[in-house]
């Protein structure tokens, strides 16, 4: 136990894909994914926790889950 | 998550459903649905009907998502290449303004009044039934039954590929929500990029 590192993980949109729906905006719990301009869906990289929510919900499957430090 | 009024919106578009199939000539009101994502995109710069307060895009996440009315696939690649997108906007405003030409076609009294909803732009289905007469031109009514069928195709299209793939899916290559984006593409002028660099 407490050596195990967790790493963490924060939602990443294809944006060149994605169709601006917004099904994403409305699953979020902490409201870090937001529309752009009616163009795409971006990420608050300082909000997300990476629970997934907005991955299993988009209905172009345009949003997937990366590691990042820290 | 708090509940907004406008997140009950579904209750209007089934509501619109179920009316065409009393009184054809409420298919009218399906307008709003054309015009209002437009002046949104067009004055706004933004998608905030898809967003927010498209009524049928709840009723397929109410449906397929709360109901589990859906396989919860991924849709094929292919149904969200812009090239399929693009394509479905072009054929679907192909399909609108040859209504719009049946229409006019009535108007002018070169045709008579088809009491019919086309579904699928193929399947002529008897609607007689929710016609009572109009104090207007028939050609009034006429429009009514061609939007009525535009309405009913679509929803017909979206709840099959809601069963199949995700609830949403409707979304993905919806005429409306295409067509929004593009004006908000041209609009931000800047399509693909993002001063702030974020994901």
């Amino acid at each position: 136990m407490g050596t195990e590192v967790r790493k963490k993980r924060r939602a990443l949109v294809d944006r060149a894909a994605c169709v601006a729906c917004g099904s994403c905006v409305k699953v979020c719990p902490l409201s870090a994914i937001q529309v752009w301009k009616g163009i795409s869906a971006q990420v608050d990289g300082d909000r997300c926790v990476g629970c997934g929510r907005c991955v299993k919900e988009c209905p172009a499957s345009v949003i997937s889950l990366q590691e990042v430090p820290g | 998550m708090k509940k907004h009024w406008y997140d009950y919106l579904w209750i209007v578009s089934l509501s619109y459903l179920i009316l065409g199939f009393f009184n054809i000539l409420f298919a009218w009101l399906g307008l709003l649905c054309f015009f209002i994502p437009l002046i949104v995109a067009v004055a706004g710069g933004n998608k905030a009907y898809c967003n927010r307060y498209c009524g049928r895009g709840q009723l397929f996440a109410l449906v397929g998502g709360r109901f589990g009315l859906s396989r919860r696939r991924d849709v094929p690649r292919w149904m969200k290449s812009k090239a399929f997108r693009y394509g479905f906007l072009a054929f679907f405003f192909a399909m609108f303004f040859l209504m719009l030409w049946n229409t006019y076609l009535v108007f002018a009294g070169a045709q008579d009044l088809k009491q019919v909803v086309t579904l699928l732009w193929t399947f002529k289905l008897p609607w007689h039934w929710a016609y009572h007469g109009t104090l207007l031109h028939p050609g009034v009514a006429q429009f009514a039954f061609g939007f009525y069928s535009v309405m009913l195709t679509s929803t017909v299209l979206g709840f099959v590929t809601m069963i199949v793939f995700k609830p949403r899916s409707w979304c993905v290559y919806c005429p409306m929500g295409t067509m929004t984006q593009l004006i908000c593409k041209a609009r931000s002028g800047r399509a693909d990029q993002d001063p702030a660099g974020r994901s």
